[in-house]
């Protein structure tokens, strides 16, 4: 099998696996933790409260989205631009035995 | 539509109810956030992680020191990490996690190297995200940067040892250094807030269960990616796999003598 081939087979199951969720578990809420954890904890220990709060939150969903995104972005920015800088060189080298 | 078909489908629509009624909530699984841990509990998970944060800077710095082309590599390892755990992706309970693709870095640069890049990414997204917290760094790191890279160590230089091809050591090494990571936030969270009944134990199970469900496709995805980016790597970076001994199992020589015989 070619190695394309072979990682664009691996790639398909990852996003089957991402969006097969959203399709057979429709009556989900995919909610994030953080609203939810409150309560998680506050059935196990009624009086339990938080004694630090964040320095600061993203204003809004939109602001924090964008931040996550901003994150996902830089750093798959840098992985792909280490893995083309890896495969100039690789076939430079290539070149130069040749 | 044949009756093979049919019988796969009632078995989904089947595991999908049993995940429903079996945790009905939704989960609660991802960092533990700012001020959620009690203080004592806050400070002795900071104290556990300091010394593995400075065996980590001082394993950095010694491959750094020593292959100065590597640097690139471990900026790429860190960015690795970085994007995965920025994507919340949703999962069967019907509520979304991360993974935190520390795995990679630990096969390439060892566990330590890892918490400090952990701890990194959780700095950044407690101050700007207030995703995780300041408070809570240290028992996030435990689990993020030294448990979850250590499992996942221990398995990729076991199946080495034992003969398993690479993809099949990386993927097992990166899924279960990933399901490692939440179920000890699970026993972190347990023990800071045992149950009335049953105690730390009854807790830590109570996560543990939504968390193991949650997790592990997230796992299983965590893993597939890191067999691509090893796959690519020992493509286009053979040179730089072969100075951390990825395809040999040998350890990264830590003194210049040794790297100059290597």
């Amino acid at each position: 099998m070619k190695p394309v081939v072979k990682n664009g087979i691996l790639l398909l199951i990852v996003v089957v696996l991402a969006f097969g969720p959203l399709i057979i578990t429709r009556r989900g809420e995919f909610a994030g933790a953080d609203d939810q954890a409150e309560q998680a904890i506050s059935t196990i220990d009624a009086n339990y409260k938080p004694w630090f709060r964040p320095l600061w939150e993203p204003p809004s969903g939109e602001v924090e989205s964008f931040l996550f995104a901003l994150q996902a972005a830089l750093g798959s920015g840098f992985v792909f631009y280490y893995i083309g800088y890896s495969k100039g060189k690789h076939s430079v080298s290539k070149k130069d035995q040749v | 539509m044949g009756m093979s078909k049919l019988k796969n489908i009632g078995l989904l629509i089947a595991y999908v109810l049993a995940v429903y009624i079996v945790f009905p909530n939704n989960a609660y699984a991802m960092h533990i956030m700012e001020g959620f841990l009690p203080f004592n509990w806050a400070a002795f998970w900071w104290i556990a992680m300091i010394p593995f944060v400075i065996a980590g800077v001082r394993s950095i710095k010694a491959t750094v020191t020593l292959h100065p082309s590597l640097k690139m590599l471990l900026g790429m390892a860190g960015a690795f990490a970085f994007v995965l755990s920025a994507m919340k992706i949703p999962s069967v309970t019907g509520s979304c996690s991360h993974p935190t693709g520390v795995g990679l870095g630990t096969i390439l640069f060892g566990p330590t190297a890892m918490t400090v890049l952990g701890m990194i990414v959780l700095i950044f997204q407690a101050l700007l995200l207030a995703h995780g917290g300041i408070t809570t760094l240290g028992a996030n790191t435990f689990s993020m940067g030294i448990v979850g890279p250590f499992i996942s160590y221990g398995i990729y230089k076991g199946c080495q040892k034992l003969g398993a091809p690479l993809w099949l050591s990386v993927f097992l090494s990166a899924t279960l250094g990933d399901l490692m990571t939440y179920i000890t936030t699970s026993f972190q969270l347990g023990l800071a807030f045992p149950a009335a009944t049953g105690g730390v134990m009854a807790s830590v199970l109570k996560f543990m269960g939504i968390f193991a469900f949650t997790q592990l496709p997230l796992a299983i995805s965590e893993g597939i990616l890191t067999v691509l980016v090893i796959n690519i790597l020992s493509t286009y970076s053979q040179k730089e796999l072969g100075l951390l001994g990825v395809f040999t199992g040998r350890e990264l020589p830590t003194s210049k003598q040794e790297a100059k015989q290597a």
